[in-house]
């Protein structure tokens, strides 16, 4: 599980986390929602220990950060606004590069797996750096599950994709978070993961300002419900 | 110890693969160190006395110049894609990383020397086949890498670091270069043996030191703190 308490982030003057407290339990798929700004990509670089608190208490996976940061990693799949890609590897090098990192046994079975799982199996053989976008979101995708981690921070996954690789991705998380996997995916377009997750947190000004658990739910109810949480509680207009 | 040499070796032979794809960075070190050696050539119309005496200065400046493209161009490639985030976030000893990426800058380097130095024989009528003086040229390579990637790795985040890089550079390896430069005067000029010695326990005592520093330092400088 995921449990944040009291978690505070400043970048100079500006105050990016300011007391937030967040709890993600196993199997749980978490919709982090809010305006730009809000501070959505710095907890999730936080959780993923590739960023420090000013304060509070982190804990991931049972796992204190920044203290036990390696044992967070060995569980941990990321995918961030870039694709941690090289452009001048094939996609199957890119893969075999970080399953020999993660220390994956078989990487390159689990590549070809890997590859097959997000629609790229005919793609292997090809640069990176010769891919569309929703491409190297993809193959960004495939290299976060490249380990099977047990815990997946997704930002922003659904930027730059075709309608046929959003579904794809739906189904990965789906998939991923009916194996009893945490998922948390951030996105400030509703539509994206309305039917995608169970509960919906809306961030605002460094703070979770409200909260719903329901799955599939209405887009129009979602969509009220997040105006209303930023405007009142959070002092911000959509 | 496995784990670790695992990683080295990772990180290395992505370095190479990547760079037999683009040759950006032998590409940009070769045509660099050409022209140095050229514009030298040109520039000091000497005798042969006087050429034997500039010849060390004149490789060392080459290589250290192209030593800096490198160091330079090689981080920035982590820097592409947000590669260096996709580093760190890999649950493995942060020097490894380091000791991988300098390996590959240290052979990238030593590709350029192997080119370069026949080309400077033939044109400055210098015989540089002096076994002890290509052992100066490479422990002068390993500490003048070593720095250098420590510091590629701090500068890379910076918007300025095509300057900020020479500038943290120069300063802290000048303790290397001139006993470098000293070294191999004497050896290519064939000055005694143990005045040859002091100098080249100076660079074998600044690579040690610099290297366990930078191996140490390496966590703090990529991991953000702030």
């Amino acid at each position: 599980m995921i449990r944040v308490r009291n978690l505070r982030k400043r970048f100079g003057h500006k105050r990016v986390l300011s007391g937030l407290d967040f709890q993600v339990e196993k199997g749980e798929l978490v919709a982090l929602l809010g305006p730009n700004g809000s501070g959505k990509t710095t907890l999730l670089r936080i959780l993923s220990s590739l960023s420090r608190p000013d304060g509070g208490e982190v804990l991931v996976g049972g796992y204190q950060l920044p203290q036990e940061a390696d044992w967070v990693r060995e569980r941990l799949g990321f995918v961030s606004h870039q694709p941690l890609l090289y452009g001048d590897l094939t996609a199957e090098e890119n893969l075999w590069f970080y399953g020999r990192l993660y220390n994956v046994s078989d990487y390159r079975q689990r590549a070809a797996n890997v590859l097959d799982m997000v629609g790229l199996q005919r793609c292997g053989a090809d640069l990176v750096r010769t891919f569309s976008r929703g491409m190297v979101q993809r193959l960004a995708l495939g290299r976060s599950l490249l380990h099977e981690p047990q815990i997946l921070l997704f930002d922003e996954p659904h930027t730059g994709l075709d309608q046929d690789s959003v579904r794809m991705l739906n189904d990965v998380l789906l998939h991923m978070s009916e194996q009893g996997r945490i998922v948390v995916v951030t996105s400030h377009d509703l539509a994206q993961v309305a039917n995608l997750a169970s509960r919906f947190d809306v961030l605002s000004r460094g703070k979770i300002v409200a909260s719903v658990k329901e799955e599939k739910i209405d887009l129009d109810r979602l969509l009220m419900f997040y105006r209303e949480a930023v405007r009142l509680r959070g002092g911000e207009r959509l | 110890m496995r784990n670790y040499l695992r990683t080295v070796i990772t990180v290395v032979w992505k370095d190479i693969v990547g760079e037999a794809r683009n040759k950006e960075i032998l590409t940009s070190m070769l045509v660099f160190s050409l022209l140095v050696i050229l514009i030298f050539n040109f520039a000091l119309d000497l005798d042969v006395q006087a050429q034997e005496s500039v010849t060390a200065g004149v490789i060392w400046v080459t290589f250290t110049f192209a030593g800096t493209l490198g160091v330079n161009r090689s981080m920035a490639s982590e820097r592409e894609g947000g590669c260096l985030d996709g580093l760190l976030l890999v649950p493995v000893d942060r020097s490894a990383l380091y000791v991988g990426k300098a390996l590959g800058n240290l052979l990238f380097l030593l590709v350029i020397e192997v080119i370069i130095l026949p080309i400077y024989s033939v044109l400055f009528n210098v015989n540089m086949l002096v076994p002890g003086f290509l052992l100066v040229v490479l422990l002068g390579s390993i500490g003048y890498i070593a720095v250098g990637t420590l510091l590629a790795a701090m500068s890379v985040q910076a918007r300025t670091r095509d300057i900020l890089l020479p500038i943290l550079l120069f300063p802290l390896t000048i303790p290397i270069l001139i006993p470098a430069v000293k070294a191999s005067i004497g050896y290519l000029e064939g000055y005694p043996g143990s005045w040859i010695m002091t100098w080249l326990n100076v660079i074998i005592v600044y690579d040690l030191i610099f290297t366990a520093i930078a191996v140490m330092l390496f966590e703090y400088v990529v991991e953000e703190w702030s």
